[in-house]
């Protein structure tokens, strides 16, 4: 292309002094040391494509961050181009990369959750505090929910969660402790001296028919308490019909901004999930199975390593291999089919339906995809009967349900209350609203569930039905509770910031449609009638349920509380309940 | 050796096989509603598909309607209504079914659509600064009346000027990853990514890098696939990153370079070439390499040779005289064109008068066309009254030729290499495709992709290792050892095609002797694989129900060249993996009428078509058809008229479009045979090497600047056409040769090029 590209000082025989003699190969090359402490690091096993996201965290573990020469050297062993590696470690949030020449992060991260429940306990003003306390050895970041709404402001060190945090808790640190499982959580064998396993070993036995659990699930109203909702014994029913090999997924990502149930459930009674994961995997025909755990909850994670490793060596697990996954800070992957391409090692992008993944998931096979607490009633459910499981809902709406609460109440936690509970009533299950607040609207569903006033407090909160006609659901049973010293327009913008940054990037309407939606809140007096056009086609046109749900707390507050439209911006009276100085 | 008989009609079928095995299907279709109207799709079409068949243009940016693309459904410009659903859908990737009502003529659709439009433009430069005002992105953005948008824009991107061909804009990126696509599972070069997350998403290039940094080979697939024009040719842009230059016209014509045959299109402006663009072509399907895309600028190349050119009298030859190519006045005069065809045809009369046609030898090109190649050797053996003519095959597959004639009697490819997306198993040996044929490497890229095993067996490493199977570095030279290895494994395991050796080949109990004592136990320590590896890829290769083996000159070029081919072809006989859609034998042939110039009679031992010159009827049928008596023994070999001129034994050359100063072995050697010519007539659009040795030298026309026909390595034969004019007085090759060829005589008589291809 270059016009001047003439050699002028070629002479005969000799070729042009550019091109012949002085080959380099194009790109970065490949450090042989690296290579070797690769390979060193990541053991003697062929490598496999499915483990990128697993590799880069034992890399992160051991170093605190990716470097390109790490990376490059991780590329060569693996076969993959470094394109392929870089796009999938750039989408975690919890990797660090550090390229040549850029200085690597402090090698302690301490995370302050700055979402909507610990943003309203003071989350940003405690961040703010703490950034003088950084140093290079210790840095301070906002993260996204991490799962302890109910003891706002949540924090972590490393990922070892410190809830409530304050100031005094979170500085003087400047390594992250190594993650213990929970001290209170049932064990193998006192679970099974309870009766745990007892359904499983007569599956494994013969002495119950997978038709007898199946049919008991058909009658049983539980549902997926992801947030879809979907009838379990029916989704069992779809993949079990579906040729094999068929694979299973148990989705830990609980990454919904309010919702705090998984883990409550796995680090008090973890063998409740297990058990179901078993019986499931038996009665569909399950050859493996995939437990995709957020990484936030690494205390978690050790327990669940400990006791399958228990299962397994008590000969319960004989059927399905088991395999534990963590993920790496995307709450994208709690949708079932970006978590699907996160278990295979790449980006956390949902893919496009049909096909569905009971047809086509994990490695294109039939996949089972089940929520954590959906899995923990299993056992229950068989024991003690569908009627049994069914009564224990409102008329109309069977079944009980974990709703996660938080926000302004005098007692956030989980309330295991009858399906179709309402707002006032889990409020008032909580020990009421919180001193000195006074109702003033909820979150019914986590960030995507929308937004409602107090006066529509005694709507049942279930899949479907009344609370669908408000434009609202209630997807995880995470209910945030708002008060007279809220704004809801800062809150639906906390929220709004949350999706654009939890956005996988993959769609139009929802990449560029929430980061629009961010940029135009901003302002004290946002054009509300181009961010309603703007909600309607990111709800239409997105890919999957971020994008179409993103601007459900937007559209509520526009509606039902248009006083608060434009917020309190940088002038409102800080009404944070943290520490302040 | 192992040998098919009656082979050659099986062996055909195999290519007209492929070449219609487009997966047309079942004409069954799904009938389904479209804005009102019953549409039926063909098996397989998406709904945007079937739309567009029946006359409806969805607006469409991260879908890319061509041969290779997956669609992705991401940029959501083409959403259209379902009945019974919840949310719109992609129409480029939903398949509709039985019954479906969709409509993408309604408010909700059109306003979804045409928001998503505004969502992109609003962080584009304007229309009337960007960097392609014409791109997809903005036609589409202006048909649904978006011209601006009403949301604050993101903060711009700087460019990336850092390729040497290719424009980085990344401020009119709509992250629809068609480049990731073009990139990764087009071309298979694996060096574009789409990193980051949400607003953040962006294409990067390695860890990225700048482009130009990056291991980008700069092949241009992604150029072509963007939408927006946030890569775009350098060549096109202005300082400002802005569309600087609109072409004149645009000429369909097929690459100059290798053999794979690439038909493209070369845009043209104020009589230069400005931009090349990949065509749907058979072999190339719309792929170019860095070659062909962005290597057109050496047609206008100042060095350009563009008047006829005389040896002064004052400068004789030597085989190690100073000269510099830039400045050839130093040795040569400039003439006229009646000047300089008068001499060369009275010296090259003379020589062959005095001292006999054996004195005389030309070389003609693999470079040239069909009809150049016909030309010369018609010239050569009509005109020069010998069979000494040949071109560079010599030098590359003609022990691939000599073993595919002996063996299966048609010396060339029995598949086209494109048909390996069938094949099970793939061999590649001795060849470095995605280096030396890049276009046909992607073919085999996707066939790894897909699930086809690999198996690279070359002594160095090479890119396609990376999706190998298996690669093995074997010992060089011990070829035969290895695959006499395989050929053992797969005859004492009873591997092999038993009903197809029975039924098709002959020799089978010979080689099974020959190969009984070449176990892989005995050949690994001469081939440096070990006998499991070797026992593995033979079974790999021999389990599959259907594969190809590809070679290059690592197996060509050897003393055993012949030999090593022998084996392969064995190989594949053996296993009945020929005549069948991905079975084959694929020798990549090099430059872009190697194929196509031995076709032609451009060989010492063949007329046309490989049709022997000792055979008498044959020859007095050739005599009949091109009126002259012709020269019963076969002719001498480049190798042997250069080792002939070196010993004053061949006299007089003309040599059109080769340069064995350069490319013949022994450098020395080769210069001292031509400097020791009486008469040297060299035809060329550079001054080369052995440009440097000549007595006249006619200046020559580019690829790009005639017409006629290629025969690339499956044997298509392709259409090049004329896109600008040669330089100054130089003429096309036909035109000089049929100058050449009356002055000494003949009574030739062509217009153009399709009077040699239809005479």
């Amino acid at each position: 292309m270059d016009e001047a590209g003439v050699p002028s000082d070629r002479q005969q025989g000799s070729k042009s002094s550019r091109g012949r003699g002085n080959y380099k190969p194009k790109g970065r090359l490949t450090d042989p040391a690296a290579l070797a402490e690769i390979k060193a690091l990541l053991g003697a096993e062929a490598p496999r494509r499915d483990l990128l996201i697993e590799y880069l965290h034992r890399i992160q573990d051991n170093h605190h961050h990716l470097s390109t020469r790490h990376l490059a050297a991780l590329a060569t062993w693996m076969g993959l181009s470094m394109a392929e590696v870089w796009e999938v470690a750039s989408f975690y949030d919890h990797f660090d990369l550090v390229r040549e020449g850029e200085d690597a992060p402090a090698s302690c991260t301490i995370r302050v959750c700055t979402s909507l429940s610990c943003m309203m306990a003071g989350g940003e003003d405690l961040l703010a505090q703490l950034q003088p306390y950084a140093s290079d050895r210790v840095r301070f970041v906002a993260a996204p929910c991490i799962g302890a709404c109910d003891k706002a402001p949540a924090a972590a060190i490393g990922h070892q969660l410190v809830a409530p945090a304050d100031l005094h808790g979170l500085t003087g640190i400047d390594s992250a402790p190594h993650p213990a499982a929970p001290s209170g959580a049932i064990r193998l064998d006192t679970y099974m001296a309870a009766g745990g396993y007892t359904i499983l070993r007569e599956l494994l036995a013969g002495t119950r028919s997978r038709d007898d659990v199946l049919a008991i699930m058909d009658e049983a109203a539980l549902r997926g308490l992801g947030g879809a909702g979907f009838p379990t014994g029916r989704k069992w029913r779809i993949v079990s019909d579906q040729p094999g090999p068929r694979m299973m997924a148990v989705n830990g990502d609980e990454g919904e901004p309010g919702t705090f149930k998984d883990r409550h459930y796995l680090s008090t009674d973890p063998h409740r999930m297990i058990e179901g994961i078993l019986i499931a995997a038996h009665v569909v025909g399950i050859d493996r199975c995939f437990i995709y755990m957020r990484d936030e909850y690494p205390e978690i994670i050790a327990l669940l390593h400990a006791e399958l490793e228990a299962v397994q060596a008590a000969g319960l697990a004989g059927h399905v291999a088991l395999e534990l996954r963590r993920g790496a800070g995307a709450y994208i992957c709690g949708e079932e089919s970006a978590m699907i391409e996160s278990i295979e090692g790449r980006r956390g992008l949902p893919r496009h339906r049909p096909p569905y993944v009971a047809e086509m998931g994990i490695f294109g096979r039939p996949t089972l995809v089940n929520n954590i607490e959906t899995l923990h009633w299993v056992r229950d459910i068989v024991e003690n009967g569908a009627d049994w499981f069914n009564a224990q809902g409102k008329d109309g709406h069977p079944g009980p349900r974990s709703y996660s609460v938080s926000g302004r109440v005098a007692r956030p936690g989980v309330v295991l209350a009858p399906a179709g509970s309402t707002v006032n009533e889990l409020i008032a299950l909580c020990g009421g609203m919180a001193e000195g607040h006074s109702f003033k609207g909820y979150l019914p569903g986590g960030a995507s569930g929308g937004i409602l006033p107090s006066n529509k407090g005694d709507i049942a909160l279930d899949f479907g039905g009344e609370l669908a006609k408000e434009g609202c659901f209630v997807g995880s049973h995470a209910v945030v509770v708002l008060s007279d010293r809220d704004n809801m327009w800062d809150a639906a913008l906390n929220l709004m910031k949350f999706f654009a940054h939890e956005s996988c990037g993959q769609c139009t309407p929802c990449r560029n449609g929430t980061e629009k939606a961010v940029a135009m809140m901003g302002n004290t007096t946002p054009d509300t009638a181009l961010l309603g056009e703007l909600a309607v086609t990111m709800a239409d046109a997105s890919i999957c349920g971020l994008g179409q749900a993103a601007s459900n707390p937007l559209v509520s507050v526009m509606k039902h509380f248009p006083e608060d439209v434009g917020g309190r911006g940088q002038e409102g009276p800080d009404l944070g309940d943290g520490d302040h100085e | 050796m192992l040998a098919a008989e009656g082979r050659k009609a099986q062996i055909w079928g195999t290519a007209i096989m492929s070449d219609h095995d487009n997966g047309s299907g079942s004409q069954a279709g799904v009938t389904f509603t479209l804005d009102g109207q019953s549409v039926t799709a063909r098996d397989g079409e998406t709904i945007w598909q079937a739309a567009a068949r029946h006359g409806t243009d969805i607006p469409h940016l991260c879908y890319k309607d061509s041969d290779g693309y997956r669609a992705d459904g991401n940029c959501r410009a083409c959403m259209v209504e379902i009945e019974g659903e919840r949310v719109l859908a992609a129409s480029c990737i939903r398949m509709p079914t039985e019954g479906m009502v969709v409509t993408s003529d309604n408010h909700r659709a059109r306003t979804a659509r045409k928001m998503v439009m505004e969502l992109l433009v609003a962080d584009q430069p304007y229309r009337d600064s960007a960097h392609d005002p014409d791109s997809e992105l903005w036609r589409y953005a202006e048909a649904q009346g978006v011209e601006t948008a009403r949301f604050p824009a993101k903060p711009t991107v700087e460019p990336d000027s850092s390729h040497p061909a290719i424009a980085v804009n990344m401020d009119a990126c709509i992250q629809c990853n068609l480049c990731v696509r073009a990139c990764r599972e087009v071309q298979v070069n694996d060096v574009i990514g789409l990193a980051g997350r949400g607003a953040e998403a962006k294409i990067v290039f390695d860890f990225d890098d700048e482009m130009g940094a990056s291991t980008c080979v700069g092949c241009g697939e992604c150029v072509q696939a963007c939408p927006t024009g946030a890569l775009m040719p350098k060549t096109l842009l202005d300082a400002d990153q802005m569309l600087a230059i609109t072409p004149d016209r645009q000429v369909d014509s097929v690459c100059p370079y290798c053999g794979v045959g690439c038909q493209l299109t070369f845009s043209v402006k104020d009589e230069r070439i400005v931009a090349v663009s990949g065509r749907q072509g058979p072999a190339n399907q719309g792929r170019l390499c860095v070659k062909g895309r962005y290597g057109f600028d050496y047609i206008h190349n100042p060095e350009r040779l563009t008047r006829p050119l005389i040896r002064r009298d004052d400068v004789p030859k030597s085989a190690s005289m100073p000269f510099d190519p830039a400045n050839p006045m130093t040795h040569f005069r400039e003439a006229s064109w009646d000047e300089a065809l008068d001499l060369a045809a009275t010296r090259l009369a003379a020589v062959r008068d005095e001292h006999g046609p054996a004195a005389m030898a030309g070389f003609g090109s693999a470079k040239g066309t069909n009809e150049e190649a016909y030309l010369v050797q018609k010239l050569v053996r009509t005109g020069f009254r010998t069979n000494n003519v040949d071109h560079c095959t010599r030098l590359c597959h003609a022990s691939s030729v000599a073993a595919l004639l002996e063996n299966i009697g048609s010396g060339a490819v029995t598949a086209s290499f494109a048909e390996c997306r069938n094949a099970e198993a793939i061999i590649v040996i001795g060849a470095n495709p995605t280096v030396n044929h890049p276009v046909a490497a992607t073919f085999i890229k996707n066939a790894a992709q897909r699930g086809a095993r690999l198996y690279v067996l070359d002594p160095r490493g090479q890119h396609l290792d990376r999706y190998a199977t298996a690669s093995l570095r074997f010992s060089p030279g011990s070829d035969v050892a290895m695959l006499n290895a395989m050929i053992n494994v797969i005859i004492t395991e009873g591997l092999y095609d038993a009903a197809y050796v029975a039924a098709h080949t002959e020799g089978f109990e010979e080689l099974k002797a020959r190969t009984a004592h070449t176990t892989p136990e005995a050949m690994a320590p001469i081939c440096g694989i070990d006998a499991e590896t070797l026992r593995e890829v033979a079974r790999g290769y021999a389990g599959a129900n259907s594969a190809m083996i590809f070679w290059g000159m690592g197996i060509s070029q050897h003393t055993h060249g012949t030999d090593n081919s022998r084996c392969l072809i064995s190989l594949a006989l053996l296993t009945g993996n020929v005549g069948r859609a991905g079975t084959g034998l694929h020798p990549l042939r090099g430059q872009n009428n190697v194929q196509g110039a031995s076709d032609a009679g451009l060989i010492p031992m063949f007329f046309p078509d490989y049709k022997s010159v000792t055979d008498d009827e044959t020859r007095r049928r050739y005599a009949e058809l091109w009126g002259a008596e012709l020269d019963p023994e076969r002719g001498l070999t480049v190798v042997e008229i250069t080792d002939a001129a070196y010993h004053g034994d061949i006299r007089a050359m003309y040599i059109m479009g080769e340069n064995p100063a350069m490319s013949d072995p022994d450098q020395a050697h080769a210069r001292a045979a031509l400097a020791n010519l009486d008469i040297l007539v060299v035809q060329d659009i550079f001054m080369t090497e052995t440009a440097a040795f000549a007595d006249v030298i006619l200046p020559a026309s580019a690829f790009p600047e005639k017409d006629g026909t290629v025969t690339n390595t499956d044997r298509r034969v392709q259409m090049g056409r004329a896109a600008v004019a040669p330089p100054g007085e130089a003429r096309q090759d036909w035109w000089i040769i049929q100058q050449l060829a009356r002055r000494m005589g003949l009574d030739w008589d062509y217009t153009h090029p399709r009077d040699v291809f239809g005479g």
